[in-house]
């Protein structure tokens, strides 16, 4: 019972790990919260889910999610950050958190308030590894997890496309006075950060078997913790976080009940902004210093 | 002293850099002919680095003009500037905690390779930007601390990782703030053998500098700034007679 718990925390933890890198990345260039990332998490579900309800195969469903996702992140960047730039911090705060409310609405109006179920066929295929049973799907949100983790891990240390958001993430006027163009960067950042958090919403009705335009509150909210948790300054602190934080939701709502469940993660997260909040790798405060 | 080519390479007409009602830089008009090194001397406040974020793009000139290389640059963003062939060094060195040595000369070189490639491993991505920082590698003798992240280094191994980092823009302007600053005599004087070299391959300095004898011994040229304003402007030995430096700021040092 509790191994099983364990895989199934594990694979919400993935889920957690992959929208808490997308905060994490526009929270490291820019030091602002894009809390519309949360809603992208969810209209990437969304998107993933229809394109499987039509009939697309799983790989083909991740990249519509990734993509559209991706592409809502590039307006949001064009229409509600950029222009906002020179603004104190809490403006383009406010400004995400307006998309957010609007795509939120979007999603209800074109899906429905209902959860959408996805086929069944989909979940039946089970391994049973002793006494523990995975399905198909949690290997699959896994896998693509460790997957898109690997890769961005890739661009930020070894291209050149990485180097230049490490620079501007640290420095934006000294990378600019180096060539680099840290509006172009902005919106890559912006860019990168939705895919990931599309992937994370294609993957959330993979674990689910279902989505609802409320999955963004519900469940991409909660990567705030985890990157508060894993330490804002280290993007990838949420790699430990992640499946952290999952396991103890699983745990809480197994052995405690669903109703504190809420309780537990936001507890935990406060407390770590109390006690630690350089986060569990250490590093710089949450709040201040350079990041990424 | 040459005459001044008609078409220096970098050209400050009448500018002025106002912060609030305080002014950091008087209409102040300076030419820098291609292929000459520069000084630019005052005592602290005078402007100096201000001149520099100016013609860098970092502040915006609040009148006035500056062309560099035929093109007018004073209102496009600094990284446009960088690309066009001007860069700099800092006072209070600025290096990437995150980075090591050779990512430092690779950061500087963010324009080539374009679109996909830049996904690519840095190395196959763009062959010529590494080629170029093995080769401010090995030019610098920075060889043995190449893997090691650049601030950890000793002060004088980060001032030539920074250097070498604005090197490998591949300027045709090069912007020096206080380059010797806490080196000794025989640091300077590697230094001073080094931006000769780099002169001779057709780099043109601009240095700002405290060390009397450094700039009087490097420079072809020099400017001298008091308060914003250009009080002199002259070869090193015109400088060292004027009576209006030796006044303003020579007089106290000297």
């Amino acid at each position: 019972m509790l191994l099983q718990q364990l895989v199934n925390g594990l694979t919400l933890g993935a889920v957690y790990t992959l929208i808490a890198l997308s905060f994490s990345l526009v929270m490291g260039i820019l030091g602002i919260l894009n809390i519309a990332i949360a809603e992208l998490f969810m209209i990437g579900g969304f998107l993933g889910f229809a394109a499987i309800a039509a009939g697309l195969p799983l790989p083909a469903a991740v990249a519509v999610g990734m993509a559209g996702a991706a592409a809502i992140a590039f307006l949001i960047e064009k229409i509600a950050y950029q222009p906002l730039r020179d603004a104190p911090l809490i403006t383009p705060l406010l400004s995400t958190l307006g998309v957010s409310i609007i795509l939120q609405n979007v999603a209800t109006n074109v899906w429905g308030s209902d959860p959408l179920q996805l086929p069944a066929e989909w979940f039946d295929r089970r391994f049973q590894l002793g006494p523990v049973s995975i399905g198909a799907m949690q290997l699959v949100v896994i896998g693509v997890t460790v997957a898109l983790v690997a890769l961005l891990a890739y661009l930020v240390q070894r291209t050149s496309v990485g180097r230049a958001l490490r620079a501007v993430a640290e420095n934006r006027d000294i990378a600019r006075l180096l060539g680099v163009s840290a509006s172009r960067i902005t919106l890559l950042a912006f860019m990168l950060s939705g895919a990931l958090a599309g992937a994370a919403g294609v993957m959330i009705s993979l674990h689910y078997a279902a989505i609802t335009p409320y999955v963004g509150v519900e469940t991409g909210l909660k990567a705030i913790a985890v990157m508060v948790v894993g330490g804002v300054t280290r993007i990838f602190g949420a790699l430990i976080a992640g499946p952290l934080i999952g396991i103890v939701e699983v745990l809480t709502v197994a052995y405690g009940g669903s109703q504190v469940r809420d309780l537990v993660v936001y507890g935990l997260m406060i407390l770590i902004l109390l006690l630690r909040p350089q986060g569990i790798l250490g590093g710089a405060r949450t709040d201040l210093g350079q990041r990424v | 002293m040459r005459a001044i080519a008609p078409q220096p390479l970098l050209d400050l007409a009448n500018v002025s850099k106002m912060f609030g009602g305080v002014s950091a830089l008087s209409d102040v008009s300076i030419r820098i002919p291609e292929g000459r090194i520069v000084g630019v001397i005052g005592p602290n406040g005078a402007g100096k680095t201000t001149l520099f974020n100016v013609v860098t793009g970092a502040f915006r000139a609040s009148s006035g003009a500056v062309t560099f290389a035929d093109e007018p640059i004073t209102h496009w963003p600094s990284y446009r500037i960088a690309r066009a062939g001007i860069a700099r060094t800092f006072q209070n060195i600025r290096l990437f905690a995150s980075m090591t040595v050779f990512e430092h000369l690779l950061v500087a070189q963010p324009h080539q390779g374009a679109g996909i490639r830049r996904f690519l491993p840095a190395r196959r991505a763009d062959p010529e930007a590494w080629r170029r920082a093995e080769e401010a590698l090995a030019f610098f003798g920075l060889a043995a601390y190449r893997d090691r992240i650049a601030a950890s280094l000793p002060y004088g191994i980060q001032r030539k990782v920074e250097m070498a980092r604005a090197l490998t823009a591949r300027p045709r302007l090069l912007l020096l703030d206080e380059p010797v600053a806490g080196m000794n005599h025989d640091e300077a004087a590697e230094l001073r053998t080094l931006l000769r070299q780099l002169q001779d391959r057709g780099l043109t300095i601009l240095s700002i500098e405290h060390d009397m004898a450094f700039v009087m011994t490097l420079c072809e040229m020099l400017y001298v700034l008091d308060f914003g304003v250009l009080i002199a402007e002259g070869s090193p030995a015109e400088i060292r007679s004027n009576p209006v430096v030796i006044d303003a700021y020579l007089g106290s040092e000297a």
